[in-house]
């Protein structure tokens, strides 16, 4: 290529004369992966061998050329040198882009964006690789929420499902390399299918902005992509190990990359995590092991101008739930909660007996794209996914072994995208994206469908347009409209069905009378409008503002339409309506971020309103054989949520940096005027952290977390009978545990074996001070402690 | 659906492998070919997976573990007519409430008690004590009596390792009163224990009757 430029140079010379040749050129060079200004970049005129550089903007400047047409070559260290012809008339102002390649081999790091904006006039919060790997052992939700505004919620310690500013499981949508996940995730103890450790760079989008993945994401986005692979002859790689006190176990990883210069290259990644009974200060935590597996390949092929690639996944995970949290009716939820330790203490073992949950995931995506000349980039991806869903309890008789949920998930989507550049200050994004979806609930469990059989197709479009209106502002808007239809197939009991009238309001939809159950046919339809309006502003020299408006919608999920029956892990009976209609949320939010020199900050309020939001509540206790049990119904009501995050960043030194965050939400159900259960507790964190590249790379970080109680919830205690005291007593499922603070010590250093491998080392502590605690956001809170003291010991070889 | 599974993912991995060779072969060619069997690949896998749909009715499930019925017989030792009570709640978690038979007891006696569980959700009805009593280190039965009644209670028979079971007891009436009797089966108590408090493990049954003794 380069030589390639340097013929063209050389033929052509073609000078012009007796012109006005007072004619400045100036312009800047930008990346043309995600429009990063790039600096140092080298512009030589052929004709005149004028030669300049890019400054730290990116901008350059030539004067005293002709009119006429000129050859100029664009050349920079981390790009393939190009040429390009101008027509420079009058003083001509023309930018370049450049194909500017990752170097990702030996942390060679260099500035830069490696991945794309999703949204931008929505502040993201990104995690990196390094950030990642220290939670090498851990789950993909205990990384998000070190990031302010993101939470989770947790079952247990090994279950955490990321919840953005109040919002959690539906309602927040997440993108594991280009596809979104389709892995049962409207339930509250369904963590998201994916190992951390094939993650290279997590982007959490707060708001519903990011329309090109969904137009849904009433909480917001969670995207997940993995490494970008140099076009270049390389083969390397990395592994990772942790071992831990806390659950006396660990985890394995390696990832290995082999690319072609000539854009060919293939990624192998896998892992491996196997956990004991976790421990809380005071007691083994009995059955609460972990037992991860998985593995992914991807190959592709990349040019600048086209490239394809297939991607394939498997990830296998068993999960042991707290033993002392299964439970039957109310009179034994009772005697759980008031009991100060668990009901069921037995010694560590690695042992993960029921009940517990065995999910695999299967994600396969084949992925082409094409860039025209004067019309953008194309691509077409068709991705499949299969999650299983195995739940098993503890269970009688010839049941023993057998499976109480045992739902097989399947999703095909195929995505038509396209990016183009309308002018050098308009990008378009616009797509196409159809999806078929179709849930197995296998019959022989023995236990009644918690979800029904059903097939769903969708349909979608959208468009996301932004212009640079000047150098300070940025505008943004788009829209999105999703159809769906479901084809259902549910079993009511007959007593429900009358109980409900549905036997006079719906009498259609049955297809068949059983004994005691009826099969229903519901068949529904969903559209769904999305839209965003958003601006970027930059002012003075280091702050921007980002103001973004989007409207969301949501359609019910399977499980607030057809619940019907005991669900086993809330210990509750559940009751869903097929009525529903799609909730919508309207989120206007507000950034500022501030950049100086040694002190960075973005503070970001935002107010969320959502109609026919959909809750669960209590509405009565019943009767049954196993003693009492309250009902919880699902409702659609209007609710609010409002709050602010707050980031900031000081460096006392070039060594010594405090990092702080404050997080606080409170939402409000509008028809009741009351709040919103489970809302995240205000939180503070600062950690200060000392780091020097000088020095092995060294850097130790000291976090203290504090969590306050949260003072405001619904009071949905009840009472319930119980024989043995012969009194009413109260089932306390409501109050919030006390505040808790956490420090959290942190270490690592590196060191250099060979030319090209190094060795870092690591030491992590968390819960240094051993302290007992309980988190709101737990649901296994009413029955134990949260973890104790946990040392991580880790090494990470990159070769 | 599982073969057609595996035999697309073996067509686009050939298919892959197929063009990794091909490059080396034949440089020139190889644009146009890779578009077009990366095309085929990716239509005919989407065809297939869109081909199969389940199109039968799905059945429905018979619960097999629920127990709608339990049934309590107190046989008194001098003979006379054996006392029931029974719970039986047939829609299992659902709206309807359960029918409970209340028993009149006579005073000064001793009855032997039997418990027999019955699934009668299922078209032939599923006796499940037998289920209990062959699990018997995994169940307990526990008896609570209300302080207005005069009664005592004691389990009889014992599990494999000499602890109580419980689905046959004991029950001695004093003098005139009444009260509530409750039967608690737990299913994974800790064995041996001191009562329903710390016996830990889930309840299976929790069934209060309304005693009179006479």
């Amino acid at each position: 290529m380069r030589n390639h430029a340097l013929l063209v140079l050389l033929f052509s010379s073609i000078t012009s004369l007796s012109q006005d040749c007072n004619n400045s050129l100036s312009g800047k060079v930008t990346d043309i992966h995600d429009g990063q200004l790039l600096t140092g970049v080298t512009l030589i005129v052929a004709e005149t061998d004028q030669a300049v550089q890019t400054n730290l903007d990116g901008t350059y400047s030539f004067s005293n050329l002709c009119n006429a047409t000129y050859y100029i070559q664009v050349s920079h260290p981390y790009c393939l040198t190009k040429g390009f012809t101008v027509k420079v008339s009058g003083d001509t102002n023309k930018s370049f882009k450049l194909e500017h390649h990752i170097e990702e081999l030996n942390q060679i790091t260099i500035d830069g964006k490696a991945y794309s904006d999703k949204s931008k006039t929505l502040l993201e919060n990104s995690i990196n690789q390094e950030y990642l790997e220290r939670y090498s052992s851990g789950s993909l939700g205990d990384a998000l929420k070190s990031l302010s505004g993101v939470s989770s919620l947790n079952t247990g310690n090994t279950v955490v499902k990321p919840m953005i500013n109040g919002l959690h499981s539906s309602r927040v949508v997440i993108i594991n390399n280009g596809v979104r996940m389709e892995d049962q995730d409207w339930g509250a103890e369904h963590a998201p299918n994916i190992d951390i450790n094939s993650v290279s760079n997590l982007t959490v989008v707060k708001g519903a902005g990011a329309l090109q993945y969904s137009g849904d994401a009433v909480g917001g986005v969670i995207v997940a992509e993995s490494s970008k692979v140099p076009v270049k002859d390389s083969l390397y790689g990395k592994s990772l190990m942790t071992a831990t006190t806390n659950g006396r176990g660990s985890a394995l990883s390696s990832k290995l990359t082999k690319s072609y210069q000539n854009g060919w290259h293939a990624t192998l990644q896998g892992s491996l995590k196997r956990f004991g009974d976790f421990k809380a200060p005071n007691y083994v935590l009995s059955n609460t092991g972990i037992f991860e597996r998985s593995a992914s390949l991807q190959v592709g092929f990349n040019r600048f101008d086209y490239g394809f690639e297939g991607y394939y996944s498997i990830y296998k995970n068993e999960i042991g739930i707290l033993a002392a949290s299964h439970l039957g009716g109310a009179q034994d939820q009772t005697r759980a909660i008031e009991s100060a330790i668990p009901l069921t203490i037995e010694d560590f073992t690695y042992k993960i007996d029921k009940p517990k949950q065995d999910v695999s995931h299967h994600l396969a995506r084949l992925k082409a794209f094409k860039r025209f000349n004067n019309f953008g980039k194309l691509s077409l991806q068709y991705d499949f996914q299969r999650n299983n869903r195995l739940e098993f309890d503890i269970r009688r008789g010839d049941d023993k072994e057998k499976p109480s949920v045992d739902l097989e998930l399947d999703t095909h989507t195929v995505l038509l995208d396209l990016e183009s550049e309308l002018k050098d200050e308009m990008t378009l994004k616009s797509g196409l994206m159809t999806r078929y979806q179709n849930n197995f609930a296998a019959a022989d469990t023995g236990v009644r469908r918690l979800i029904p059989d059903y097939q769903m197709y969708d349909i979608g479009v959208y468009f996301v347009a932004d212009y640079q209106l000047s150098d300070q502002l940025l505008l943004e808007a788009g829209a999105r409209y999703d159809y769906s239809y479901m084809d259902v197939f549910k079993f009511y009991k007959t007593s429900f069905w009358e109980s409900r009238n549905y036997d006079q309001l719906l009498p259609e939809i049955v297809l068949e009378e059983f004994e005691n159950q009826i099969l229903t046919n519901p068949q529904l339809n969903f559209s769904n409008g999305s839209a965003t309006l958003g601006a970027n502003y930059t002012f003075g020299e280091d702050y921007k503002l980002f103001f973004n408006y989007s409207i969301a919608s949501r359609a019910p999920n399977p499980s607030e339409l057809f619940s019907e029956g005991l669900h086993h892990s809330a210990s509750r009976i559940e009751i869903g309506d097929l009525r529903f209609n799609s909730e919508i949320s309207h989120k206007v939010s507000l950034t500022l971020q501030g950049d100086d020199d040694n002190f960075s900050y973005s503070i970001t309020p935002y107010i969320n309103t959502v109609s026919d939001f959909i809750i669960i509540e209590p509405v009565e206790v019943r009767q049954t054989i196993r003693g009492s049990f309250q009902v919880w119904e699902y409702r659609q009501t209007d609710a609010q949520l409002l709050g602010v995050d707050v980031d900031a960043s000081y460096a006392f030194t070039n060594n010594v940096r405090l990092n702080s965050q404050f997080s606080l939400v409170k939402g409000y159900d509008q028809t009741l005027d009351a709040p919103l259960i489970g809302m995240p507790p205000v939180n503070i964190s600062n950690e200060i952290v000392y780091q020097n590249s000088e020095f092995n790379n060294i850097r130790l970080s000291l976090q203290s977390a504090y969590h306050f109680k949260q003072n405001d919830f619904p009071n949905n205690n009840f009472e319930v009978y119980v024989p043995q005291t012969e009194t009413y007593q109260e089932v306390d499922i409501s109050s919030t545990p006390n505040a808790y603070h956490l420090l959290n010590f942190n270490s690592n250093i590196d060191i250099n074996i060979k030319q090209k491998s190094t060795l870092t080392v690591g030491l992590k502590i968390t819960n240094l001070m051993n302290t007992s605690y309980r988190n709101y956001l737990n649901r296994l809170r009413h029955y134990a402690d949260d973890l104790g003291r946990n040392f991580l010991f880790n090494i990470k070889i990159n070769y | 659906m599982q073969t057609i599974w595996a035999e697309t993912f073996y067509l686009i991995l050939k298919s892959i492998i197929d063009l990794t060779i091909q490059k080396n072969k034949n440089m020139k060619n190889l644009k146009k070919m890779k578009n077009l069997k990366f095309l085929t690949a990716a239509l005919v896998a989407s065809s297939l997976f869109i081909g199969c749909s389940k199109d039968d009715d799905p059945q429905p499930v018979n619960e097999e573990e629920i127990i709608t019925t339990m049934t309590v017989t107190l046989e008194p030792a001098d003979g006379s007519a054996d006392v029931i009570l029974e719970f039986s709640d047939l829609d299992g978690d659902g709206p309807n409430e359960p029918e409970i038979t209340d028993g009149l007891l006579a005073a000064g006696a001793t009855y032997s008690g039997s418990i027999v569980l019955l699934n009668e959700a299922e078209e032939e009805a599923e006796n499940i004590t037998e289920e209990v009593e062959e699990e018997n280190l995994e169940h307990q039965f526990f008896y609570t009596v209300g302080s207005g009644l005069d009664v005592t209670t004691s389990g009889e028979n014992l599990d494999d390792e000499g602890n109580i079971l419980g689905t046959m007891f004991t029950l001695t009436t004093g003098t005139v009163s009444s009260g509530e009797l409750t039967f608690t089966l737990v299913h994974e108590p800790t064995k041996p224990n001191d009562g329903l408090e710390s016996a830990g493990g889930e309840e299976d049954i929790s069934v209060t009757f309304n005693v009179s003794v006479e």
